[in-house]
């Protein structure tokens, strides 16, 4: 613990060269040409914990280095810093191999070993170690049993394991993302992993498609699609992609909210005039109900709190748009957000103490965070135009979009805005990222 | 430095992007065309089928006529405005007369937004705009149940440029007669 405070003293130290680092990660902006997300940190790797990440026993006669994978998590996290293990003789593949004392020289404060050998039935069996190096102590010693295609899931449960033995914090190396794509003409919803791996579209329209929003369970897809030429709210399987028109109301139908239990949605629908939330069945099921009355204002964008109890929403009732808080059973509506002239896209944190959201500063869109008991607010983000937050299941991360020049890039800002990351897709226009849940 | 840095990436993206334009043309994706049959209730399909066109023995549908007003479908406001300026009252007043004469007929208005705003906020912004036509035609003679207002925000600008010439041309109200 001592050392990960020391830590972010460092980091605050390095907030103010942030720009150096994303001058330096201008550069280190990826140059070969593909389809797929590549993700880079832009700051604050420089402070992070140190590890070391051992080739595991037998690992060159699997299709894929799970070692590569595991180490490449750790780095893009920005929370840790690779030890080079080359030299290391004999390398260890099991805790009681591994020399502790030949680490700490190398500046390593924990090693990830493991062995891989084949089992039964076209199966591997991964075995991983995780060791501190300064206690001397195995923090983790596991066994999976998978199959081949299995290996890259595994290696980021590794990663996530090792992730939260030394930071004390869930990993979400293991979770998923969407993101809209838009090349011409042509709009695409798309799924992959967290590092961008493995990406599939799962919808694709010649009309704009916005707000993908996962569901709690990550087996269902809320989005707005604009193929009848008006927006409708779908709800779509991941699971075998069948989908359906959940909110098709005469006007527009919009901003999907998903409650905490995945049983309800909370829609913005314009059939009753204006812009107004309303509560429905998840499945479509029974009547949207009107949540709330302000006649004349815009009320839209809704989010439910973790507990499920309240939600936060946009509204320009008081005459700008600002957040709000809205109790559902006692009916209550509390104003949140009194600085500024234009705060929208509420997204409370995973702990219901804080959350993130987008506000206007001279002109520039900014993602800022706000603490719900103190009411302070900071600036994740510069602009000019970033938007679309979406927060890690882990509280940890935000993922959002940012636009400049007409063309838009998701990056990611840690939540105390120390670690950077630019998240590359060299192809098309890539926006509006959902973070999907720890499963 | 950093502005030659910047043109450099500027460059290089450009290159990157056309470099990739290739290698993806081969899937030529086809649009997705599942039927739509599962509509909530949407009003959109209801009402007048066909064209919209009634009475008409001259020969020229005066929705498509370039030297009639009705022809002229799009109503432009200013940054961050719902107000419908007097410019645009004769084309309104056009449109909602036609209404009211033609009471099968039916149309869609669609607000839109320029890009400075976040999506969903700006589709509501889009709204109010299509909304304030609306109301300002059923003023003027047309029914309520004629027209359906809804919003495309900024997801399809008319300029795709980012200025302030771009900027008026996306906020405006696009008027839709059915099946156009």
């Amino acid at each position: 613990m001592r050392r990960l405070k020391k830590i972010h003293c460092f980091y605050r130290f390095l907030k103010s060269n942030i720009f150096i680092f994303l001058l330096s990660g201008a550069l280190l902006y990826p140059l070969t040409v593909q389809a797929q997300l590549t993700i880079d940190i832009i700051g604050g790797s420089g402070a992070a914990l140190p590890v070391s990440v051992v080739p595991f026993g037998n690992e060159a006669t699997y299709p894929l280095s799970v070692s590569t994978v595991i180490g490449n998590d750790l780095k893009r996290s920005g929370r840790f810093r690779l030890i080079d293990e080359t030299g290391i003789v004999p390398r260890p593949y099991l805790p009681e191999e591994v020399n502790t004392s030949i680490f700490r020289a190398r500046g390593a404060d924990a090693v990830v070993i493991g062995n891989m050998r084949p089992m039964p039935n076209n199966t591997i069996e991964v075995r991983f170690a995780l060791i501190d190096t300064v206690r001397q102590e195995t923090l983790a010693n596991m066994a999976f049993t998978v199959t081949s295609p299995q290996l890259r899931a595994t290696a980021h449960r590794i990663a996530d394991i090792v992730y939260e033995k030394l930071t004390g914090e869930p990993g979400v190396f293991s979770t998923r993302i969407a993101y809209i794509t838009q090349q011409g003409k042509q709009y695409m919803l798309l799924v992959a992993d967290a590092d961008g791996d493995n990406p599939q579209t799962i919808v694709t329209s010649a009309d704009p498609l916005i707000s993908p929003r996962f569901s709690p369970d990550g087996t269902r897809i809320a989005y707005v699609s604009f193929e009848s030429q008006k927006p409708v709210v779908y709800v779509q399987s991941l699971m075998n992609g069948s989908r359906k028109a959940i909110a098709n109301f005469r006007g527009s139908n919009s901003a999907p909210a998903w409650s905490p239990d995945g049983t309800q949605l909370i829609v913005t629908l314009s059939r009753e005039g204006g812009s107004q939330l309303f509560i429905m069945p998840a499945d479509g099921s029974n009547a949207a109900q009107r949540l709330m009355t302000s006649p004349g204002a815009i009320d839209t964008e809704a989010a439910f709190m973790p507990d499920g109890q309240s939600i936060l929403f946009t509204s320009d009732r008081g005459g700008s748009p600002q957040i709000y808080r809205f109790w559902i059973m006692d009916r209550r509506t509390e104003r949140v957000t009194f600085e500024g002239s234009h705060n929208v896209s509420p997204r409370p944190l995973p702990d219901g103490k804080g959350m993130v959201f987008v506000r206007r500063d001279n002109g520039r869109f900014q993602i800022a965070a706000m603490d719900f008991q103190t009411r302070q607010t900071m600036a994740l983000t510069q602009g000019p135009m970033d938007e679309s937050p979406s927060v890690a299941p882990n509280g940890r991360y935000i993922l959002y979009s940012s636009t400049s020049g007409g063309r838009s890039i998701l990056s990611a800002v840690s939540v105390d805005g120390t670690i950077r990351q630019r998240i590359g897709a060299l192809t098309e226009q890539v926006r509006e990222p959902a973070w999907g849940p720890i499963l | 430095m950093l502005r030659f840095l910047k043109v450099g990436l500027m460059v290089l993206s450009g290159i990157l992007v056309m470099g990739c334009a290739s290698t993806t043309d081969h899937e030529g994706a086809p649009v997705e065309d599942r039927p739509i049959a599962d509509n909530a209730g949407g009003a959109s399909t209801s009402g007048a089928s066909g064209d919209g066109v009634h009475g008409q023995n001259l020969g020229t549908d005066p929705l498509k006529d370039p030297a009639n007003i009705l022809s002229r479908r799009s109503v432009f406001f200013a940054f961050d405005s719902y107000v419908v300026e007097d410019e645009y009252r004769g084309l309104v007043e056009a449109h909602a007369q036609y209404l009211a004469a033609n009471p099968t007929a039916r149309m869609t208005l669609q607000g839109h937004t320029d890009e400075r705003g976040t999506h969903e906020y700006n589709l509501a912004l889009g709204q109010r705009r299509a909304d304030a036509v609306k109301r300002l035609m059923v003023l003027l003679g047309a029914q309520d149940s004629q027209i359906e207002t809804i919003s495309f925000g900024k997801e399809r600008p008319r300029n795709i440029e980012s200025n302030e010439i771009a900027w008026a041309e996306n906020r405006r109200v696009d008027v839709l007669y059915l099946g156009e």
